[in-house]
């Protein structure tokens, strides 16, 4: 006698998609391929998730990661097996190193030919366990949904990052019972609210400080909206002033009167000399990097410093810091704002401090000479500022020189605006990143400034936003050099410019119709405000070819092995060559 | 420019990790992408559920580097507890291992006197072969294939380190 049990069954793409509608995702970026195929079929069946067809798989990646940093909400991926997860890997890497939430799920060939060299396979746990903050080969489908579960708890609880799961075709067309109710895992426990005695202390230093200096990070956007409110408050009872890495620009408004500039390699001298001369130094949701320090042995070597951050393996790695605090940044500066207040602390006198600080300001570091002949690459970030800062623009980069010129020159008065590739570097990054955040954001100004040399690595996007009618507009600087490359090897190599130039470039403007663009070129700095105003008033996608001085290099810069004391201005005259041990330097 | 080196230290840490695939390509592969060192390596599952592992590592670098050690084995999503025995206290440290040695005559005679003194059993013997089974500290181990080594030494295998913290609490 049988009982009857109508335990439904469902295929595991079935239950996939089912989990995916359950946490929340609304739209998936990917790219179909043979080991995917029931996923694509069942996600043929439901409406409730958009699918993005990328034109590559680091399209994919990439866009998730612009989806998810200006959302705030994980981006998914879904690509094949093989080729199609190794292409993803950059984005995976890309998303580890500067911490974005990412769902990534791959096609695997069917468990029973793991490991015989079949067609499209490749060992994509294996290849991805170091560059994800975790990953799984899902070889049942009972277990999919609370994989899945756990992926998306990962991926955007504690530190954020990149989760990867395989799933073998067959595990995607295998039924299972859709009433399995696992033990949700409680192995993830990221920190949280610090200690009382450790805030307190961090709130008396802080108090008692003649130099203090916020020093932020991207910890605080990815610790959300309230963070960043958070830290407006501290910096304002404190009265000291706030830096901030490029992962953190828009935290605390550029518009602030305590605001710095970025710190670092390219950043303000202000805000390194802060850093050099301060008593005091609290970092929040920044991790030292190499970067942002410059020569360590002379990193603000009088300082006490303060390292607030969720991930313990952050603390104490590069830089060894007086008081450590493993919490989410956010709480942090919450429970630092409530001690202050209820110790009723008032803002020391910072005035010999501030009179520093001015006295650094009025070196005007990002002052550059100007031309009437040719477009300052500076001055067109400059004016493009000028145009959009009253639309609230999202802008994502490539990496280079244009990247550390946005970064220097556009202001950024909002967290969730500002979309570059930090810590992995990614040439390729913004075009698909400035897609990703269009979809997340239809009505917002989406802009991707770019370099030509950048824009070439996932060019092949145009065609997404085509099919998707996203007006995004990409902002080429042209100066027809890998000018990073080019102004390292002005700097270092006595300007032997090896392999820099950056030849046979297409013509941008055709380039642009042919994919159903607008395409529109300046060259002449009268005609570049009207230019900038016709690209805006497009409803449509736009790239503009903005043909910028040759070979401007970007300062300041503090060289590779030098301290921060050591930067180079713009005026300065520059030497061209290093020894060895710079460099052998990052 | 020369590569300059650093003076180091050697811990044992023991890790508490889900026992399921990869984790232990996971931590080691953490080690080598990072540049940490491993001396020795074991892993064991040890619960009765089959859930859980314990795994032993020997490491050396200076003490910030094995701060960051510990930190980075924290972070991973399998790993639940990491303790750094060395720094932690007193504690036993024990290593098993194999050794199979080739001789005739005195030769012979020297290896099972030498055996004797060091405590090691045998468990395998022919008329010119013992196998001996030897557990104790890396330095009695190391001592005593080095003596082997005289004496006729084929081969040798060691299961790498295991360690408890002393007394009656776990660590």
């Amino acid at each position: 006698m049988s009982e009857d049990f109508t335990v439904p069954e469902k295929s595991g793409a079935e239950i996939l998609i089912d989990t995916l509608i359950e946490q929340g995702v609304d739209t998936v970026f990917g790219y179909p391929g043979g080991a995917v195929l029931p996923i694509y079929d069942a996600l043929f069946q439901h409406t409730k998730i958009r699918h993005v067809l990328v034109r590559h798989e680091a399209g994919a990646a990439h866009a998730a990661e612009g989806y998810a940093r200006s959302t705030g909400k994980p981006g998914v991926v879904l690509v094949t097996s093989g080729p199609g997860a190794t292409n993803a890997v950059t984005g995976i890497a890309d998303a580890f190193m500067d911490s974005i939430p990412l769902i990534v799920l791959t096609g695997q060939v069917a468990t029973n030919l793991i490991g015989s060299d079949a067609f499209q396979e490749a060992d994509t746990v294996g290849i991805t366990r170091h560059c994800s903050k975790h990953n799984y080969l899902v070889k049942d489908p009972a277990d999919l949904a609370s994989t899945v579960r756990e992926a998306f708890a990962i991926a955007t609880k504690g530190r954020p990052g990149p989760v990867v799961i395989d799933i073998p075709k067959n595990v995607q067309v295998a039924t299972a019972s859709t009433d399995v109710k696992r033990a949700t895992s409680s192995r993830f426990n990221p920190a949280g609210e610090a200690d009382y005695a450790e805030i307190n202390r961090a709130v008396e230093l802080l108090a008692n400080a003649k130099a203090p200096i916020l020093y932020t990070g991207g910890g605080i956007i990815n610790s959300g909206p309230d963070a960043s409110a958070a830290l407006r408050e501290l910096a304002e009872l404190c009265g000291a002033p706030v830096t901030s890495t490029l992962m953190g620009l828009g935290a605390y408004p550029a518009s602030g009167d305590a605001w710095l500039g970025m710190l670092g390699m390219h950043g303000t001298y202000e805000a390194n000399m802060a850093m050099n001369q301060c008593d005091v130094m609290l970092c929040l949701g920044a991790r030292f990097d190499d970067r942002v320090t410059g020569r360590l042995d002379a990193f603000s070597p009088d300082s006490i410093k303060i390292h607030i951050d969720i991930d313990r393996s952050s603390i104490n790695k590069t830089v060894r810091v007086d008081l450590p605090i493993v919490a989410d940044v956010g709480a942090a500066i919450r429970q630092m704002i409530e001690v202050w207040k209820g110790r009723k602390y008032k803002a020391a006198a910072l005035d010999d401090w501030w009179a520093r600080i001015k006295g650094w300001r009025a070196v005007d570091c990002l002052s550059y000479a100007g031309s009437t002949q040719e477009i300052m690459p500076q001055y067109a970030i400059e004016r493009l500022f000028a145009a959009t800062k009253d639309k609230a623009p999202i802008i994502t980069t490539e990496v280079g020189q244009h990247q550390m010129w946005a970064a220097q020159h556009f202001h950024f008065d909002a967290p969730n605006k500002w979309l570059t590739s930090g810590g992995l570097g990614t040439m390729g990054y913004g075009l698909p990143a400035a897609v990703g955040a269009q979809m997340g954001n239809p009505d917002a100004l989406v802009i991707d400034i770019a370099g030509e040399a950048s824009i070439q690595m996932n060019i092949q996007e145009m065609a997404t936003a085509t099919q998707y009618r996203l007006p995004v507009k990409v902002f080429i600087l042209n100066n027809e050099w890998m000018g990073m490359v080019r102004q390292w090897q002005e700097l270092t190599y006595e300007s032997r410019f090896s392999e820099s130039y950056s030849d046979s470039l297409p013509d941008f403007v055709a380039l642009a119709e042919a994919y159903g663009w607008k395409g529109i070129r300046c060259s002449d700095p009268a005609k570049l405000d009207d230019a900038i105003a016709e690209m805006l008033a497009y409803k449509g996608p736009v790239m503009f070819d903005c043909r910028v001085h040759k070979t401007s290099n970007c300062f300041p810069m503090i060289p590779s092995g030098a301290a921060h004391t050591d930067m180079i201005l713009h005026s300065d005259e520059v030497s061209g060559t290093m020894d060895d041990e710079a460099k052998a330097l990052v | 420019m020369h590569i300059k080196q650093e003076l180091t230290e050697r811990h044992v840490l023991t890790l508490t990790v889900d026992n399921e695939a990869g984790t232990l390509a996971r931590i080691a592969g953490m080690f080598t992408s990072r540049g940490y060192n491993i001396d020795s390596l074991t892993v064991a599952d040890i619960s009765e559920d089959h859930t859980t592992s314990r795994i032993t590592i020997v490491t050396r670098g200076p003490p910030p580097v094995i701060d960051q050690i510990i930190a980075q084995c924290e972070r991973l999503i399998p790993v639940h507890k990491v303790t750094d025995l060395t720094e932690a206290g007193p504690h036993v440290e024990r290593e098993l291992a194999l050794v199979k040695v080739r001789g005739t005559g005195d030769q012979r005679v020297e290896a099972m006197r030498l055996a004797d003194i060091y405590r090691a059993r045998v468990i395998d013997a022919t008329v010119n072969s013992f196998i001996f089974e030897i557990t104790g500290g890396p330095d009695k181990i190391d001592t005593f294939v080095a003596l082997m080594r005289e004496v006729g030494l084929v081969e040798v295998g060691r299961t790498g380190i295991v360690g408890l913290m002393r007394g009656a609490e776990g660590s």
